[in-house]
């Protein structure tokens, strides 16, 4: 599968994105310039984490006017899979790729620290190396990750299996205390109604080593690649 | 043109009362005008404030640093550059060093704390270096101090919001929190980066005629004069120096961060130094200076954030996130092209001269014409007085009645010295870069080098209370501790870099502790073959006339050949055999228990470097042979501290049970003692007595004091039986606790 890694300014995990797809899982993946708007031929984009153009305004809100991502959303709109994690998430959120947004978390302060989380929806091109209710050691870093949507709205996407991830504790169950951000109904990681949109805060990026703390995020990426067209 | 400088109409007349106002002493003022031969314009007169600063002149410091040893087969490059490097192995060279950023973080701490790490992370980016790691050392007052948890708040959110949109993971580093500091706190901010050996960058100016570019931010009138209010004590004003603390801008930052490193693979660049302290002054200058020639800079074409700023300003101004850059002629365009990119200023502002003048034009008039070497070479040196305090500093005994082992083994792990540090390390990405195999809540960080088994291991230590008690072991001590806990890890220590925390040095007392404090670093450097590449001096941390203890803080690079071979500080398995090795016998000196109970834990006792030096090899020898399954290093808190600590595996939480002293005779020193650079071991049976002989063999004193069990309680000396979640709440809950205010 070809890849592509957006750089926004101020993208900070795209480089470690590019490293767990090219060195680690040994795929075709490639930097894609934000002002370009030509793709090259990828069949998955990757929005990475970091702050685009500092997050100053809002967090994702000045990136969605990139080049790039014209052509991302009309991608996205021909089917293309697009994943969009942290910053990428809320970059997603900000173009409408996918239901919600991302506001600060409860603590108010950035949390770095590896979370507990459920796969609730085996079945989408992002999770189908998985089975429903597997556990996943990911790590999370953000300090705007608390998910928002209106409860009509959550409520479709919950009966669509729109939820693909949520926070719990180590036993699989959901609590306040293993709701790291304060997220509604503990949600981690959304798709849109399509399943070709994926955003999530915890980062599979950074759980492709044993030596540095897991490998539990390489399910994300053998379940996209085991996705291609 | 009028050729000889003027002052501007509407500037202060410059003489000895406005030099004075510029903190400048007379004599000062006079060996300028002697230099250069007139009355110096305004301009002049406030670059040479800043310029000939304790803070840009290590004036008193100098004559003492040139004792510290720079040099050994893997030096790579020693003090005067930004920062210095060492070979790592692999064609690999790291570039790292630690500052200060104490005055302003005290004044503005959010912002004060996040332009120290954006300082340091350009003295390591100027060097081509891809910063991939950095760590702090922070001390506030005590807890109680109504402003503590401000400052803890400001300091701790500007790290990290600095440190984490500019993708450089924080991933070690140190809080303390002592009354000593209620008025002045410490922020020593570390980084370190990589470059291929044989690309690294100077800041040595060549080529007469070469272009001078300004790179990065805008200038603005933010930080005028922040290296002259880092030379000054504090006063009931000093709130009124918030000016002076410059405002970080991380996302331009990390623009610069890639666009530096990219214009750098160009070759097109002779020379590059970032605008800290004093601004566009020290750059300039500085590289000039460094390559025995001259500038010539046109202040009209300096980007600015507003109109109506003076050459005065221009030339003070700390803007952040600006960089000067000496280009070979007919190569800017390609600069520009990589600067472009990242939507980043590259203006041509100036040209390298043969006539070693440092000369700034400004609407057709010159506002400063100085002879190059005044500004650097030329400024002032002093052989301060030093001398001895009489009376040596007591503590006060107040302990009525001895706390019990379990009750003050508890006191100790709720103490927000010892405490877990994660309320803090949270608030940091310690894990950007895919680096980190073992980051904060480490004895010491490991960072593995992609494409090569080598891992480098990092640790920043201090400990002030032993300095107080005798700034000569104090200092010989921390650099030890630093050293231990790299080679814990299993790295061998290789290079050193310092952040020199003092008073005022024109204090006797306080030049002594400085003395001291350098030929302790001095001996130590030298014990463990790692040479002092890099540093710093902050003087003046004193408030009203109280210095802060003598604080020199050590960082240590380590190195390790297999990073597969890495050691971790937790009990691994029920039935391995616990150790200790030891070089010395612990005491209460300066702990935290003397500190905590209130009681005089006597003087320091002597540190034997060369056995030291042996444990260090032990260690890193038994980690290379993969025989030992866990170190931890006696730090604060002592042996029963460090035994709990070790039993908080996150993977598996294990128990211990142990005998301390002779015959169930212990003694608060055996459970609480330090001071003694002990390491608690968990071994494997079968390899006990291949361990003992690697400490043993080399003089030490080693012994198998218990062994680690499934029952996950903390036994010792049938004294002690406590239940290990238990001992981690409170030692997790230490900090959180207090800033909810619950206690």
């Amino acid at each position: 599968m070809k890849w592509g890694v957006v750089r926004f300014p101020g993208s900070l995990d795209d480089g470690d994105a590019l490293y767990a797809i090219a060195e680690v899982m040994g795929q075709d993946a490639r930097i894609l310039w934000h002002k370009d708007e030509s793709l090259g031929g990828v069949e998955c984009i990757l929005l990475p984490g970091g702050f685009s153009y500092g997050d100053y305004l809002r967090t994702g809100a000045i990136a969605r006017f990139s080049p790039i991502m014209k052509s991302v959303a009309k991608f996205a709109a021909d089917g293309g899979l697009v994943i969009g994690i942290c910053n990428g998430f809320q970059i997603l959120c900000e173009a409408h790729l996918i239901p919600g947004a991302l506001t600060r978390n409860r603590s108010l302060s950035f949390i770095c620290e590896r979370v507990w989380i459920r796969v609730e929806n085996a079945s989408t091109p992002f999770t189908r190396a998985t089975k429903r209710g597997d556990l996943l050691r990911l790590p999370i870093k953000h300090g705007e990750g608390l998910y928002v949507a209106p409860e009509d709205e959550l409520r479709q996407m919950e009966e669509r299996g729109q939820v693909i991830l949520r926070y719990v504790d180590a036993d699989g169950r959901e609590s306040d205390a293993a709701n790291p951000n304060g997220s509604m109904r503990a949600i981690a990681g959304v798709a849109n109604q399509r399943f070709n949109v994926f955003g999530l805060m915890p980062h599979p990026e950074h759980a492709v080593e044993a030596m540095l703390g897991g490998v539990d995020g390489l399910k994300i990426f053998q379940s996209i690649a085991g996705s291609a067209r | 043109m009028s050729e000889r400088p003027v002052s501007l109409p509407g500037e202060p007349k410059v003489d000895l009362e406005q030099a004075r106002a510029h903190g400048l002493a007379p004599d000062e003022y006079r060996k300028i005008e002697q230099i250069i031969g007139r009355t110096p314009t305004y301009t002049e007169l406030g670059v040479f404030s800043v310029m000939w600063s304790e803070h840009c002149s290590y004036k008193s410091s100098r004559r003492h640093l040139r004792k510290l040893p720079s040099k050994s087969e893997l030096v790579v490059q020693g003090p005067g550059e930004n920062a210095g490097a060492i070979d790592v192995g692999d064609g690999w060279a790291a570039v790292f060093k630690i500052e200060s950023h104490n005055h302003p973080s005290f004044v503005e701490p959010y912002q004060g704390a996040a332009t120290g790490v954006g300082g340091i992370l350009r003295d390591i980016f100027t060097m081509g270096a891809r910063p991939v790691a950095s760590m702090n050392s922070l001390k506030f007052g005590s807890f109680e101090h109504p402003r503590t948890r401000y400052l803890l708040g400001g300091v701790v959110g500007g790290i990290g919001g600095y440190g984490n949109c500019v993708g450089v993971p924080t991933v070690a580093g140190e809080v303390m929190f002592d009354a000593a500091y209620n008025a002045n706190i410490l922020v020593n901010a570390f980084c370190l980066g990589l470059v291929r050996k044989g690309e690294m960058m100077s800041a040595k100016a060549r080529g007469p005629g070469n272009p001078v570019l300004y790179v990065g931010s805008a200038t603005g009138r933010d930080g005028i004069h922040g290296a002259s209010m880092a030379s000054a004590e504090f006063d009931k004003q000093s709130e009124a120096k918030r000016p002076a603390v410059q405002v970080g801008d991380p996302f331009t930052e990390k623009l610069l961060i890639e666009a530096c490193l990219e214009a750098g693979k160009t070759g097109a660049i002779v020379a590059i130094q970032d605008m800290g302290a004093a601004g566009l002054t020290s750059s300039s200058s500085e590289m000039a200076a460094h390559g025995g020639l001259g500038i010539e800079l046109d202040l009209d074409k300096v980007p600015l954030r507003e109109a109506g700023l003076t050459p005065y300003e221009i030339l003070l101004s700390e803007s952040q996130e600006r960089m000067l850059i000496v280009a070979e002629r007919g190569r800017e365009a390609e600069l520009k092209t990589v600067f472009d990119k990242w939507d980043l200023h590259a203006v041509v502002i100036g040209h390298v001269t043969e006539d070693k003048r440092w000369r700034m034009r400004w609407r057709g008039q010159i506002v400063a014409d100085i002879p190059i070497g005044a500004l650097a070479d030329d400024a002032p040196v002093y052989d301060r007085p030093a001398a001895e305090p009489k009376a040596q500093p007591q503590t006060k005994i107040s302990i009525t009645e001895k706390p019990g082992t379990a009750k003050a083994l508890r006191a100790l792990l709720d103490s927000p010295n010892i405490a877990s540090k994660k309320w803090v390390y949270r608030q940091y990405d310690s894990i950007v870069q895919s680096n980190t195999v073992l980051g904060p809540g480490s004895d010491a960080a490991v960072l593995r080098i992609k494409n090569s088994r080598r891992a480098i291991a990092l640790k920043v230590d201090s400990n002030p209370r032993a300095c107080a008690l005798d700034p000569y072991l104090g200092a010989v001590g921390t650099v030890c501790e630093a050293a231990r806990n790299v080679a814990c890890a299993g790295a061998r220590p290789v290079g050193i870099t310092n952040c020199l925390n003092y008073g005022n040095p024109e204090r006797p007392e306080v030049m002594w502790q400085f003395v001291r404090g350098v030929e302790g670093l001095r001996d130590a450097s030298i014990a463990f073959g790692a040479p002092v590449v890099s540093g710093n001096v902050s003087f003046y941390n004193e408030t009203e006339g109280h210095p802060i203890p003598p604080t020199p803080t050590i960082a240590v690079l380590g190195v390790m050949i297999d990073v597969s071979k890495h050691v971790t500080q937790f009990f691994k398995n029920a039935g391995d055999a616990i150790a200790i090795v030891r070089t010395a016998t612990p005491s209460l000196a300066a702990s935290e228990y003397a500190a905590i109970f209130g009681i005089d834990g006597g003087r320091l006792g002597a540190i034997d470097l060369a056995r030291e030096a042996a444990l260090i090899e032990g260690l890193v020898e038994g980690a290379e042979q993969g025989l030992i399954r866990s170190a931890h290093d006696v730090a604060e808190g002592g042996l029963a501290v460090a035994l709990a600590e070790a039993c908080f595996n996150p993977r598996a939480i294990l128990g211990a049970e142990v005998e301390l002293g002779r015959a169930g005779n212990a003694a608060a020193v055996d459970f609480f003692g330090e001071g003694a650079s002990t390491v608690v071991l968990s071994i494997a049976e079968r390899d006990a007595a291949r361990v003992e002989s690697l400490f043993a063999g080399r003089g030490l004193e080693f012994a198998v004091i218990g062994r680690v069990i499934a029952d996950p309680r903390l036994k010792i000396s049938g004294t002690l039986d406590e239940g290990i979640a238990e001992l981690q709440r409170i030692y997790e809950d230490a900090i959180p606790r207090r800033l909810r205010g619950s206690d």
